[in-house]
């Protein structure tokens, strides 16, 4: 059996800043041209895993590998990887060209490859046009763009990413996450992507790794960690949940809110206490209460464009259910969940 | 009107400011000794100037303990710079308040220190210790020049350039220096004011046989002023003030330093 082609490995990685674990013990395994994205909030260690990855932090223990072969002793001017940094820091007194093709004169190449190579990268970037420009005159974007090209241009076995979209309003944001997408696919490198905004790391990556206090809480594929976060943290980290208390009374019988349901998860054991999720598009709210599982009273209703926010009450706690159907506050409804939409997960606190 | 008593006003000031100078000036061009007459125009004082073998050596001196000290005092600022910049938490506010004490110190008070120091380690006041006392005082006034500019350095632009290949020092030649070069040349510049301008320390630390233009101009005074301080000290005013509309122009294009 051929065993899986890993292009960074990480073995137990720590880090420590005065005294404060910033990454505890991580292990992590990239393949290669695969699009991995570090979530978590901020002061979660994502960056410093990142700056440990690209040579910028030592590592206090724990090995990084590269093609198997370990990258810790390697400094970051030796390494096959490249960064787009946190606000781009492009040069300032080089033109555009000259920035991306600061890697390739080092490197030494013949001048007309530098000029070659360079100018593809820009007609690939749309900044055929601005090479002569001062990196000052451009826009975000066009920053953002030369940034990528900066690092591209050196055809790096990894590229890594620190919230490269940070600086930018919605709308190019969103552009941009297409555009480096299309670019991944079309380039064929790793891509380790960090950012703290869930929608982003939904959307572009193959693979998700949601962090917190140093830890990794979670490693899947976007669909997995949406709709099976395997504690807490990850669920109330992405997007937005309804995160119940309740007892798990046998295999696929759970309860909360005075009620037993019907759900699909097994292998808790009997009456073992338990977390729930129920994502707020999962609950249906029906007219009648008599006809929901659970009854409540409508408390709050915001308009968001598609669906309507509506907070819903009951003796034991308050849910959030997203709706197209707009029941004004006051109301008196029922509401009813579907037993996959019942996650149930472990109760282990955040760690 | 209102405009009309801001200018007056801010007229008056500069005129209050300015006045020693102007006077000092047009008596440099004046026919006779007496300072309180004008007898008409002459250039007589200039050229008794450079007649004078005290004062053209004092010149030599003082350019090139200026010279030196610039550029030894730029060299050592910077580097002090880049590692202060790059220091962290305790240690880097503590060599920073350090370093601007020599700033706010009384300069009789750093000029008799010296001189001190000087004394008892055994060193004869000359030369070599006027351009110590000189490169000393001026890379403070570097550091401070230099560190603004690097504190707009996007923080991890030496590492942008590590990650593509840099070694460290290629990324402080072509990337660090080229940035941060404006902060450089007006603490240059800066530095090679406050040498030629320096009075008290050079007067403590120069001994006997040196003296610079200053150290001239008061012993000159001390026996009775004669219209050849007015011609020096007018030269000397106008080095300085071409200087600061150097450093001025200089730092314009960066950000307003602070004098």
């Amino acid at each position: 059996m051929a065993k899986e082609k890993y292009i960074i490995e990480l073995r137990n990685l720590t880090k420590s800043f005065d005294g404060v674990k910033v990454v505890d013990s991580i292990n992590l395994k990239i393949k290669e041209n695969e699009f991995v994205t570090l979530l978590g909030p901020s002061g979660c260690g994502k960056t410093t895993t990142l700056r440990m990855i690209g040579g910028f932090e030592e590592p206090d223990e724990g090995e990084i590998l590269f093609e198997g072969k370990l990258l810790n002793p390697v400094p970051p001017y030796k390494r096959n990887i490249n960064t787009v940094f946190q606000r781009y820091a492009l040069f300032p007194h080089m033109n555009v060209f000259e920035n991306v093709a600061f890697g390739l004169r080092i490197k030494k190449l013949p001048k007309d490859e530098i000029e070659e190579r360079v100018e593809k990268m820009l007609r690939m970037m749309d900044l055929e046009k601005f090479g002569k420009r001062h990196v000052d005159s451009l826009s975000g974007g066009q920053q953002q763009r030369v940034a990528i090209a900066r690092a591209l241009v050196n055809e790096p076995k990894v590229l890594l990413l620190d919230e490269p979209l940070g600086a930018l309003d919605l709308k190019l944001r969103k552009e941009m996450q297409i555009e480096l997408l299309d670019m991944q696919r079309s380039v064929g490198i790793t891509f380790i992507y960090v950012t703290h905004d869930q929608e982003e790391a939904l959307t572009m990556s193959d693979t998700v790794v949601v962090m917190n206090e140093g830890h990794i809480q979670q490693v899947g594929t976007p669909e997995d960690i949406y709709n099976e976060p395997t504690n807490r943290f990850v669920a109330d980290f992405i997007g937005e949940s309804n995160i119940i208390e309740a007892t798990m009374l046998e295999d696929r019988k759970v309860m909360f809110d005075g009620r037993v349901f019907d759900c699909v998860d097994t292998g808790f054991g009997t009456n073992v206490p338990v977390d729930v999720v129920i994502r707020p598009e999962d609950l249906q709210i029906v007219t009648d209460p008599e006809k929901g599982m659970i009854r409540g009273t409508v408390t709050s209703v915001v308009f968001k464009g598609v669906h309507y926010e509506m907070l819903i009450e009951n003796e034991y706690r308050e849910y959030m259910v997203h709706s197209t159907l707009m029941f004004p506050e006051e109301t008196q409804v029922g509401m009813n969940v579907q037993p996959f939409d019942i996650h149930v997960m472990k109760k282990e606190g955040y760690g | 009107m209102k405009k009309l008593a801001v200018r007056i006003y801010m007229g008056l000031i500069f005129l209050f400011l300015y006045a020693p100078i102007i006077v000092l000036i047009v008596f440099s061009f004046n026919k006779t000794k007496s300072r309180g007459q004008w007898a008409g125009f002459t250039l007589d004082w200039y050229a008794q100037l450079f007649k004078d073998r005290l004062i053209t050596e004092a010149l030599y001196y003082t350019v090139t303990i200026a010279i030196l000290a610039t550029v030894i005092s730029t060299i050592v600022g910077t580097i002090a710079a880049i590692g202060i910049h790059y220091m962290r938490g305790f240690g880097k506010n503590l060599l920073l308040n350090i370093n601007n004490i020599p700033v706010l110190n009384p300069d009789i008070v750093t000029g008799v220190a010296l001189m001190t120091l000087f004394i008892s380690a055994g060193m004869r006041l000359g030369f070599m210790t006027m351009l110590i006392a000189h490169v000393l005082f001026c890379i403070p006034y570097v550091i401070l020049a230099v560190l603004p500019k690097l504190r707009q350095l996007n923080r991890h632009i030496a590492e942008a350039a590590m990650d593509l290949g840099a070694t460290p020092s290629y990324a402080l030649r072509k990337i660090i220096l080229p940035e941060i070069r404006p902060g450089i040349i007006s603490g240059a510049l800066m530095a090679f004011t406050m040498s030629i301008d320096d009075f008290v320390i050079s007067f403590f630390t120069a001994g006997n046989e040196v003296s610079n233009l200053s150290i001239v101009v008061y012993s000159m005074a001390r026996r009775g002023v004669k219209p050849t301080i007015n011609a020096l000290s007018t030269l000397m005013f106008l080095a300085v003030v071409i200087l600061l509309l150097i450093i001025n122009k200089k730092s314009g294009e960066g950000e307003e330093l602070l004098l």
